[in-house]
């Protein structure tokens, strides 16, 4: 049975300033599936993120999330419909220690502590750093602290932007290992990636996206077996990422 | 990048905390040692006046990129209200009650909270709002804010000094061999202090105070997680101009004169302990404000002509030492 879409876009354009970057984006995210977003740089991958966000403004066509027209909402509220976000930058207050950032994305009550335990067995060395500045920790440290931030309470959606930039293979795998993990308990999830081990290794559907549209849909599988639609698409081989 | 946090004065800040005691250790050799007792408790008392008075705006600038020409007019209204409070309770200001002075004192801080927070909420909601994010309208419309509330305020005090006395019994000093301290400042430190720690718990220990933090840093990553920051942009607004508004309260009290121009004249000297602290910053600010009154006092004795002076010098000094000041606030 195909899920049905948990976030929809269609027909989406969104200006920054006078340019005009996406041109009319039509994707769909199926609930407790694993979606990648892959495409060359400037393709439009991070502005479709933040346009579901909210953090800019669509100019046109419509976002839905769960049913619900969602393009209008403000941040705050979109972020209280239960979608957490991991920018590319991370967003780590880095001035607040690792206990402080997450403690951030938690309701009033504060940890739910079986679920903040699911989160540190998932990232066991936040756990050593819980007391320090979050602007102490390597790259690979912050980025799982991002992530953390992100499900340390339940949410329906989770989209994350190019977790892996900049990070060494270990550190990768390890994301990897982690992302996996956070399917088994059929979190849906958006997902930008450049890197195209890890989009074989987690990805269910893909969507590719090029000059502001999405040019291609379908199953992660079928593009991975498919090498001359991954030439024509991206313009590399998904094998020769391994 | 490592940039020491901005709120909080940890181990890793201990070079720039370190300036502080270094100034009065500077200062030393050039008086007395009763002098320089007397002029360094002296300095710390008007570092907390002025303490009171940029803390709103270090906060306001830290969390909301709002550059607010127009806080000395809240400072100019803490003052004036203090003006009518301590009119409306003169016998208990003139009586030989240390108890009732300190109540008429507290009465006035209050009164001068209410109104310049109030003012405050008023001038957010009509005028900042509309600016945020573009700094030249912020200057253009602060600086005009400023013009037409000190007009206001001349038409509601009138356009002549007022007399602002000190409760009976904070006038004089207390006399310890040769040192000589005036009463006023010591109420004035206290208070100060008071503020600071309050301030420090509620920034590091309460979750609004963690917002603020995280807001400071990165507004846009707050709002991702939830968090409506313009209804804390205006909580922060307002409990800047309060703190100004009881700033005002207390250098009036110093003074013993308001005139409508009394937090404009300040708006230097504010924005030089900003600058010094490190723009955004709580901690900085409380030590750059001390520098600064540690600085005037001492150089006030040793060449009066310098006071102004010494305290732009000492700006650029630390800019050149530390071009975003002594305890910068990381922005994304």
């Amino acid at each position: 049975m195909i899920a049905e879409p948990l976030l929809q876009l269609s027909g989406v354009h969104t200006h920054i300033g006078r340019y005009h970057i996406l041109h009319g984006v039509d994707l769909a995210v199926r609930a407790g599936r694993l979606t990648m977003l892959l495409g060359r740089n400037g393709a439009g991958k991070t502005t479709t993120l933040r346009t579901v966000m909210g953090l800019w403004r669509r100019s046109a066509g419509e976002i839905t999330f769960e049913g619900r027209s969602i393009g209008a909402l403000a941040t705050p509220d979109i972020a209280r419909l239960g979608i957490a976000y991991v920018p590319e930058t991370m967003g780590i207050f880095s001035q607040l220690t690792v206990r402080e950032n997450l403690l951030l994305a938690t309701g009033s009550a504060g940890f739910d502590e079986a679920r903040l335990d699911w989160v540190l067995g998932l990232f066991p060395v936040l756990r050593q750093k819980w007391q320090q500045a979050a602007g102490a920790l390597s790259g690979g440290q912050k980025q799982m602290l991002a992530i953390s931030r992100a499900i340390v309470e339940p949410r329906r959606l989770l989209i994350v932007d190019e977790p892996t930039k900049g990070l060494a293979p270990a550190v990768i795998q390890h994301l990897i290992d982690a992302f996996l993990g956070l399917k088994q308990s059929e979190t849906t999830i958006l997902l930008v990636e450049q890197n195209f081990h890890m989009a074989r290794s987690v990805g269910d559907d893909v969507a590719v996206m090029d000059d502001g549209r999405v040019v291609h849909s379908g199953t992660m599988a079928a593009l991975a077996a498919d090498e001359g639609m991954q030439q024509h698409l991206l313009g590399l081989s998904l094998a020769s990422h391994q | 990048m490592n940039i020491a946090p901005a709120l909080r004065l940890r181990t890793g800040d201990l070079a720039p905390a370190l300036v502080l005691p270094l100034l009065a250790l500077a200062a030393l050799p050039t008086m007395s040692f009763s002098t320089w007792l007397t002029f360094t408790i002296a300095g710390i008392a008007m570092g907390m006046m002025l303490f009171l008075m940029a803390s709103g705006l270090t906060l306001i600038f830290g969390l909301m990129d709002v550059l607010n020409f127009a806080h000395g007019a809240f400072v100019t209204l803490g003052a004036y209200v203090a003006v009518s409070v301590m009119a409306g309770l003169a016998g208990w200001s003139a009586a030989d009650s240390w108890s009732l002075n300190l109540a008429a004192l507290l009465v006035a801080l209050a009164a001068a909270i209410v109104a310049s927070g109030a003012a405050g909420l008023i001038f957010e909601r009509l005028i900042i709002r509309r600016v945020y994010g573009a700094h030249l309208r912020q200057i253009l419309v602060t600086v005009g804010g400023l013009i037409v509330a000190e007009q206001l305020m001349v038409a509601l005090w009138g356009a002549n000094p007022l007399p602002l006395p000190k409760p009976a019994s904070f006038r004089g000093s207390i006399v310890l061999g040769d040192v000589s301290i005036e009463k006023y400042r010591v109420i004035a430190l206290v208070l100060g202090l008071a503020v600071y720690v309050a301030l420090h718990l509620v920034l590091n220990r309460t979750r609004i105070g963690l917002l603020v933090r995280a807001g400071v840093e990165n507004r846009e990553m707050v709002e991702a997680l939830g968090y409506r920051i313009r209804r804390l942009f205006i909580g922060v607004f307002v409990a800047g101009t309060a703190l100004a508004g009881m700033g005002g309260v207390m250098w009036g009290l110093y003074q013993e004169l308001v005139t409508r121009a009394i937090g404009a004249d300040m708006t230097v000297l504010v924005f030089i302990i900003l600058i010094i602290g490190g723009l955004g910053s709580v901690g900085g600010c409380f030590v750059g404000a001390l520098l600064v009154g540690l600085l005037t006092n001492y150089v006030g004795f040793l060449a009066p002509k310098l006071a102004l002076a010494s305290n732009i010098l000492l700006m650029a000094a630390i800019l050149l030492w530390r071009p975003r000041g002594l305890f910068p606030v990381a922005k994304e």
